[in-house]
């Protein structure tokens, strides 16, 4: 505890986020009906970086969304009031092969509320989950299908993924 | 900041910084009335009574679709139907009401200071919905959102408040809302419709219309209140619309882009001219659908947060 482990750096997040954007394209066959879904804050920079990779290899822009899960969490009536931002899906789901993409991921939570926020926006016809760490402890049958890196971590080490987008040097640390 | 308020009882004991906490989550909220399925699970299993003193349709409704479109369950409860006809007083009603374990109640009462006392007896989190010639602070939230999204800012804002002033919450509420964000408040009206010593509210006092509403960014229209008004407080409705009505012509008066507003239900031809009101100035619309994000964010910040930590 107190002690931080530098797990991941500026390059290291580089080439993961290529990694993945080849997956992406590789397992859809191509970027037609994908569209790529950021969970805010994390997970939407990294969904506009995936955006721009895809659109190296591709050539095409493929349409991004952002999601506020505040409104879809199951414990909000047990912390403090969450600041409430704005969810942007300037087009619909429906039939789409939507990538879903969050920066860290741990129990599991905040992808059920992203699905159900989803569901709302249309009928995909597919949801894949994108995540940089999958830092174990899951608490709900839902399994990422791109994982960045998988660390082990123990319940009161804290993942950190900081980013240029959000005014930090490109690194991912245990805390 | 983090959320601490149990109650909205009125704008004066706002601080600044918890106006722009609610303004912000009213704009995420916005978006989510124009979605095709226009609801969110967040108040899934949470009551809201509606606790009705005096009549209303709009801010009723427009609190009813807040809690809807959270998920909340609603009930409203009117006096007509209620057993406050049958002598009931208002501290029993709210306890009978209580017992049913609301978590949020939103009430209106003619007796200024009404949600006060319900929130010495209950439980629950209370929203004053308007009480008497008091405060009403949604709708002035609301018409702060209105303004703030028409100029990109409050600070340093003119804002003229024209009509019956002693009668009006919404005008009260305003007042301590908007001078609180930086924006310079004018009033005007007849002698007999300005309350006495209102300066030290920190407005400007006017007793002509020209007046008031010269290079003002916002010109914010206030219908007469027959049903408050007690005695003759001015000659003719027709004497004061010819001296207090906006019109084109006065119009020309104020900033080249202001901006009309009018807490409804409007009066045409008596305060505010028809070409006034469905000119492209007026924003009068846009205030009811703001009305209904304001109030989804005063239920979500009301209804989060158990243990604060």
């Amino acid at each position: 505890m107190g002690n931080k482990k530098k797990i991941l750096d500026r390059l290291g997040i580089g080439r993961i986020l290529t990694r993945i954007s080849h997956e992406i394209v590789e397992r859809n066959k191509g970027v037609e009906k994908v569209v790529l879904v950021g969970i805010r804050t994390g997970g939407m920079y990294l969904a506009q970086r995936l955006q721009k990779m895809i659109k190296d290899i591709e050539g095409t822009e493929i349409p991004l969304g952002v999601v506020d899960i505040t409104l879809y969490r199951d414990d909000l009536s047990r912390k403090a009031v969450p600041r409430l931002r704005e969810t942007t899906m300037p087009f619909s789901l429906d039939d789409k092969r939507v990538i879903l993409v969050d920066d860290v991921f741990y129990t599991g939570r905040s992808t059920r509320a992203a699905m159900d926020a989803l569901m709302d926006f249309g009928r995909p016809e597919c949801i894949q989950l994108a995540v940089l760490v999958d830092r174990g402890h899951q608490e709900l049958p839902i399994r990422p299908d791109y994982v960045g890196m998988n660390v082990s971590t123990s319940y009161q080490e804290s993942v950190e993924v900081m980013l240029e987008e959000k005014g930090d040097e490109d690194q991912v640390v245990v805390i | 900041m983090i959320w601490q308020r149990k109650h909205i009882l009125g704008m004066r004991d706002l601080e600044a910084e918890e106006i722009n906490l609610i303004l912000e989550t009213a704009e995420s909220f916005k978006e989510i009335s124009t979605r095709t399925i226009k609801k969110v699970p967040t108040m899934r299993g949470k009551t809201v009574v509606n606790l009705f003193f005096e009549p209303s349709t709009r801010t009723r409704t427009s609190f009813e679709i807040a809690a809807k479109r959270l998920s909340a369950d609603t009930i409203n409860f009117t006096v007509s139907a209620s057993s406050v006809s049958k002598g009931e007083t208002l501290i029993d009603t709210a306890r009978n009401i209580e017992a049913m374990n609301p978590d949020i109640i939103v009430t209106r009462h003619s007796a200024g200071g009404a949600p006060y006392l319900l929130s010495k007896y209950v439980n629950s989190s209370i929203i004053n919905a308007g009480d008497g010639a008091h405060e009403h602070p949604s709708q002035a939230l609301l018409d702060m959102l209105t303004v703030k999204e028409q100029k990109g800012k409050l600070k340093g804002l003119k804002l003229a408040i024209i009509g019956d002033i002693s009668h009006s919450r919404v005008a009260r509420s305003n007042i301590f809302g908007f001078t609180k964000m930086g924006v310079e408040v004018r009033v005007a009206g007849p002698a007999t419709l300005i309350p006495v010593d209102i300066e030290k509210m920190g407005v400007g006092v006017f007793y002509r219309i020209e007046q008031a509403i010269e290079e003002a960014d916002i010109i914010m229209m206030l219908r007469i209140q027959m049903e408050r008004q007690k005695g003759q407080l001015f000659p003719t409705l027709r004497e004061y619309s010819r001296f207090y009505s906006l019109d084109l012509k006065r119009l020309k008066l104020a900033k080249e882009d202001v901006t009309i507003m009018h807490p409804g239900p409007i009066n045409r031809g008596i305060e505010i001219s028809p070409e006034v009101a469905d000119g492209p100035y007026s924003v009068i619309l846009n205030q009811v659908t703001n009305g209904v994000a304001v109030r989804m964010a005063l239920l979500y910040l009301l209804a989060g947060g158990g243990d604060l930590d």
